[in-house]
């Protein structure tokens, strides 16, 4: 079923490491437009590096991850972290929350269309002069944000600061955020930790709504079975940084290696 | 019942009252009740107790008083909280009343009956700092980049103009734009190599850019005139109309062109009308750009720079930015100082400026344009009017910094407003 998409993001013998210690290792998985590819491992897999690396958090040590943009193609390895969120489109969320607290919640959404904002204020000479070019992209921005705010059910928030915000409100506000960038591919940092089971079916509602309704590839890494189980199209598993398996959900839950690798072998 | 709870509390209020009164007493009873004096052949002492008598009963009455009306002696827990909450409330509420009253004020300033040379040189001396704040906030209060070396920023403005009207013979006003850029180029300058850093290292690398162009301007005695300083630096000119009691020939001044008696005065006023036009572009200029996306770059960069990369902001491009920014302003404020002094040195850009003015933004609340007003005026306004207390005039200036620290930890008006709202 994943192979009737174009193919979005192709990540081809992936290797990172830190002072010798292999975080990732020859790891080649593809993704593709409107689907939901989880990257699921025990602790210490190597799961955060990939996606630090595929955001220009990390260079990798060799391997090549490239991002299908319609016409054109991106070299991510080779892009430095906000030139990938600003040209290719990918945008991402934190495992510990990265929001920005003191600024409100509906700032929080319009900083995230800073580069479009900055020309169509002439990188503020035009803002600073009033240019009604700039008054209506930051309505549309306003727009935008509203849009994603009434979806996420945060509207009443908007002019709070973040960081007031309930835990699992800021989770949610962290996706609206990287979804106000509309980027072509959304890469979820564990949306689902530390939130409770009603929270966890809302998160799941909203990814489903993202995936229906926009053309977006997600890439998601879960520990929470369920989500990852009941969403995903696509399941990748590593274990010490390398790729165990990988399949549609109902083979990987009998897979054994992915078995092994979560309750230990049978001695 | 409740009669005896009142009773209750005022005797706690009593104590409270006695016990600060004791306080004082212990503080004043040898600072200001001996003093030695000179007297033939010896030193004497000569005993002051009707000083602290008065400031022990001022104490007393205050405290009382104090107590009464906040009210807060039930919860001591929360005591300082609850003055903080009132003063809070001061900021938050009244806010547009404060700003009318304060501008109507500095406007209106010179005509004002108690308003002689003295009091429009200190209100001059206090918007300059008004204007410096107002800069550094960029840096410091929006961009969050702790900025110990600000005055060189300062610095390069005075010289940059001082500098051009002695080599070149320009005037002010053409020298203005000049000096706002040359110290905006510094600020890229100094932006440049502290890029990566963050906190306490940028902070120590940018008190050393400080120094360096301190020294530089000390030791290049050729071209700066080292410790001599820079003298017979021109005023600037009212429209072309000069300050001058004898106007040259062919020309007109100020008060001829007017007919008006020649004062001295008049050229006072001038330049506190100046820096005050001055300090209110800026003021508007910064409020301008912290609606635009710029300004919220700024602010997102210092809640979270990793998250700010995230979303595709380009770092390098809005610290050099608000660095330049940050610094033209200082560039300006630092040409009217030189103009204003006529004469300058590097002895009027020490660290102990830098400080100041970081006191400043900071005792003001960061990245609040009132504040750095309020600041400006509680500490640079009021150390000038306790100039009569001579050696008691710093330990004023530090006291005032501790109270408003322990009241306000977040500064004089922490509130912040949001650029833009949803729900109005």
């Amino acid at each position: 079923m994943a192979n009737t998409e174009p193919l979005l993001l192709k990540v081809d013998r992936l290797s990172m490491a830190f002072s010798g210690l292999l975080a990732v290792d020859d790891v080649s998985f593809n993704a593709y437009n409107k689907n939901i590819t989880a990257i699921i491992g025990p602790n210490g897999a190597g799961k955060t590096t990939v996606f630090n690396c595929l955001t220009g958090f990390y260079r990798p040590l060799s391997g090549i991850m490239l991002l299908y943009h319609g016409e054109k193609r991106f070299d991510l390895q080779r892009m430095k972290d906000f030139r990938i969120a600003q040209k290719a489109k990918v945008a991402r969320t934190f495992q510990n929350i990265r929001l920005f607290p003191n600024m409100s919640v509906l700032e929080n959404l319009v900083v995230a269309q800073h580069n479009a904002l900055m020309r169509a204020s002439w990188f503020t000479v035009g803002g600073l002069m009033g240019f009604r070019s700039y008054k209506n992209k930051e309505k549309e921005v306003i727009e935008l944000a509203k849009y994603w705010l009434t979806r996420t059910d945060l509207v009443e928030y908007a002019d709070l600061p973040a960081g007031n915000l309930s835990y699992g409100a800021q989770r949610k506000l962290e996706i609206t955020r990287a979804m106000c960038m509309e980027p072509v591919l959304l890469c979820l940092d564990e949306p689902a930790a530390g939130l409770n089971p009603a929270e966890s079916s809302d998160l799941c509602e909203l990814l489903l709504f993202i995936k229906e309704n926009h053309r977006v590839g997600i890439l998601l890494i879960e520990h929470d079975m369920s989500v990852v189980m009941g969403i995903s199209d696509y399941i990748v598993v590593l274990d010490y940084g390398k790729k165990i398996a990988e399949g549609p959900p109902e083979s990987i839950r009998e897979n054994p290696a992915v078995i092994a690798a979560y309750l230990g072998e049978e001695e | 019942m409740i009669q005896r709870q009142k009773q209750n509390n005022f005797n706690k209020e009593l104590k409270d009252a006695l016990l600060t009164a004791l306080i004082t007493f212990a503080l004043t009873v040898l600072l200001f009740g001996v003093r030695t004096v000179q007297q033939p052949g010896k030193l004497g002492i000569e005993t002051r107790w009707s000083w602290v008598i008065l400031s022990v009963i001022a104490a007393f009455f205050g405290r009382l008083f104090f107590v009464f009306c906040t009210g807060l002696i039930n919860n001591k827990g929360s005591y300082f909280q609850g003055v903080a909450d009132n003063i809070t409330k001061i900021g938050g509420t009244v806010k547009i009343l404060t700003t009318v009253i304060l501008v109507l004020t500095a406007i209106l300033l010179p005509l004002l009956p108690f308003s002689d040379r003295y009091v429009i040189d200190i209100a001059t001396l206090v918007l300059t700092y008004i204007m410096l704040g107002w800069g550094l906030n960029i840096v410091v209060g929006l961009a969050g980049l702790l900025d110990l070396g600000y005055v060189a920023f300062y610095a390069v403005g005075s010289y940059s103009f001082a500098l051009l009207a002695h080599y070149h013979d320009l005037s002010f006003w053409v020298c203005l734009p000049f000096a706002g850029l040359f110290a905006a180029m510094f600020g890229v300058i100094l932006g440049f190599p502290v890029l990566r850093l963050r906190g306490d290292y940028l902070a120590i690398v940018t008190l050393g850019f400080g120094e360096i162009i301190r020294v530089i301007l000390l030791n290049w005695y050729q071209f700066t005139g080292g410790p001599d300083g820079i003298s017979g630096i021109p005023r600037p000119a009212f429209f072309g109309l000069e300050f001058k009691r004898i106007p040259p020939e062919g020309t007109a001044s100020f008060h001829t062109f007017f007919s008006i008696e020649y004062s001295s005065l008049h050229r006072i006023i001038f330049l506190y009308y100046l820096i005050l036009l001055m300090a209110f572009i800026t003021n508007l200029f910064v409020i301008r750009l912290r609606k635009l996306p710029i300004g919220r770059a700024w602010e997102a960069l210092r809640e979270d720079e990793t998250a700010c990369r995230s979303i595709g902001i380009n770092p390098t491009n809005t610290k050099l930015t608000a660095f330049a920014l940050g610094a033209m302003f200082a560039g300006f404020a630092g040409s009217f100082f030189a103009s204003r002094q006529g004469f300058i040195s590097p002895e009027s850009f020490t660290f102990t400026e830098s400080a100041i003015i970081l006191a400043i933004v900071v005792l003001g609340g960061m990245g609040s344009q009132i504040g750095v007003v309020i600041a400006s005026i509680v500490l640079i306004g009021a150390t000038e009017f306790f100039r009569e207390l001579e050696e008691f005039r710093m330990l004023v200036f530090g006291a005032l910094m501790v109270a408003i620290m322990i009241w306000k930890p977040k500064g004089l008006i922490s509130h912040r407003a949001p650029t833009v709202r949803l729900h109005t």
